[in-house]
């Protein structure tokens, strides 16, 4: 029996996987950034990114179907595809967060913002930095470091916190802010969503390797 | 590795070696074979799990040369102190061609209970229905009884078999790829005849198909030969659990088509 076109889907779809997930990564970055820098034509860039990642995504799912219909894996094998299949769900989420911040970016406008994002652009840093380490995790199926990823998320829920009353006293402050202090508010949410997908994705690598479904949040 | 909490034993294979001469084919084979179960061996070629699952009936007995060690045991009686008509009156077997004897199709399902001393007509025409009802063939044939049992289709042929090999009232069906010369549909009416099969019966078989083991078993053990071409058992446990996560490596590479 020869693995060989097997051996190559499997490693097909985890290179794709691992490049979508480097695209999201970049969006991510780049619309706190055009955000920061009050760039509307990088925003609108995101958004439009944001499609071909969500293509990107819809072809991961219909090669995983492919190989489970033609390969009937099994073992570490099914384990993968199954993980891949929700990694790439996850991945496609944390790219619908970037796009949202792109969107949150061209409703403010290309006026001043009310504050500087410092604790935004540091959430986004984690964040980013959880992703990269968990998808390294998994395809180099490091359960270790996959348990080990989730805790920087309580650094993201803290600043998330911070900037959460940080908002509230500008709000109080200046009741004519509300708006635009309410988006940054949804912005700084979205970062805080992305750590929880990313300790999602940890379950994900844990599975893959150990084959025991767990809960990290 | 072969112990089963939850379930009733009905086989059971203990420190069991078989050699054929000095051939050792067989090595340490210790094993539990669950009530009303279905239990799935698979391995590669050669790898002695057509051998083991004859030991169940001992019909390995009539290879001249074949000497074991250790010990088979049917509801914790050793088969090898019982009358062997009797063994394989309790412990039936289907093989992988189907076999109907040149006899009509009443004649092959009535065989065994005839010669096991049921001689009553009508004894043995309710017996026939029953059999047949069982074996899932009853309504395609039950207008042409007296036609050979060679007429019919290969599935139906198999399910023939099985209908003669539960005329008899067996504990255990024993089978030996049973479905590896018939065509998908009748693969499948095979496979779903098992399933219902095993609400009054303990079935184990052996299957080159690896997708079959995992659709139709409850339980599977895998076996592989060692370095000096004995087949060993390496692992044995819930079907789902040895397709989803085996835990041995060998079991890994064996399904995942890694070798084999």
């Amino acid at each position: 029996m020869s693995r060989e076109s097997f051996d190559r889907e499997l490693e097909d779809v985890t290179r794709n996987l691992f490049q979508v997930t480097g695209e999201v990564r970049k969006n991510l970055a780049a619309s706190v950034k055009y955000l920061e820098k009050r760039d509307m034509q990088g925003a609108a860039m995101i958004i439009e990114a944001d499609e071909i990642v969500n293509l990107r995504c819809l072809e991961i799912e219909v090669q995983c179907l492919n190989i489970i219909a033609t390969q009937q894996p099994v073992a570490t094998d099914l384990r993968l595809l199954f993980s891949i299949l929700q990694i790439s769900t996850e991945i496609e989420r944390i790219g619908d967060y970037a796009k949202g911040i792109a969107r949150i970016s061209l409703k403010i406008g290309p006026g001043k913002l009310i504050k500087p994002l410092l604790s935004i652009s540091r959430m986004e840093e984690i964040a980013g930095q959880m992703l990269d380490d968990a998808i390294r995790a998994f395809t180099e199926g490091d359960e270790k470091a996959a348990r080990n990823i989730p805790s920087r998320d309580l650094q993201i829920d803290i600043l998330y916190n911070q900037v959460h009353r940080e908002l509230i006293t500008f709000i109080m402050e200046k009741p004519s802010n509300i708006e635009q202090t309410m988006m940054l508010d949804w912005v700084a949410h979205n970062i805080e969503r992305v750590g929880d997908r990313v300790v999602n994705i940890c379950e994900r690598v844990i599975f893959t390797v150990t084959g025991i479904p767990i809960d990290l949040n | 590795m072969s112990k089963l909490e939850t379930e009733v034993t009905r086989m059971k294979a203990e420190d069991y070696c078989l050699f054929y001469g000095n051939f050792r084919a067989l090595n340490n084979i210790s094993i539990e074979i669950p009530t009303n179960r279905i239990t799935a061996f698979i391995g590669p070629s050669g790898c002695g799990k057509s051998t083991l699952l004859r030991s169940f009936n001992r019909m390995n007995d009539l290879i001249p040369g074949v000497t074991t060690t250790g010990t088979v045991y049917l509801d914790g009686r050793n088969v090898a102190q019982e009358d062997v008509v009797e063994l394989r009156k309790n412990v039936g077997m289907v093989f992988q061609r189907p076999n109907p004897f040149p006899k009509s199709i009443f004649d092959n399902v009535a065989y065994g209970p005839r010669l096991h001393g049921t001689r009553n007509r009508s004894d043995l025409a309710v017996l026939v229905e029953k059999s047949l009802k069982r074996a899932a063939l009853w309504e395609e044939v039950k207008d042409d009884l007296h036609k050979s049992g060679m007429s019919l289709s290969g599935g139906q042929q198999q399910r023939l078999c099985i209908a003669r090999a539960i005329a008899v009232e067996p504990e255990v069906i024993l089978m030996d790829e049973p479905a590896s010369a018939l065509d998908p549909v009748a693969t499948l009416r095979i496979e779903e005849l098992m399933n219902e099969l095993k609400k009054n019966y303990t079935i184990a078989i052996v299957t080159h198909n690896m997708q079959q083991a995992g659709r139709v078993s409850d339980y599977t053990a895998f076996l592989l030969t060692d370095e000096n071409r004995a087949g060993n058992l390496i692992e044995f446990g819930p079907t789902k659990q040895i397709f989803t996560t085996p835990s041995d490596s060998r079991t890994e590479d064996y399904i995942s088509g890694r070798f084999g």
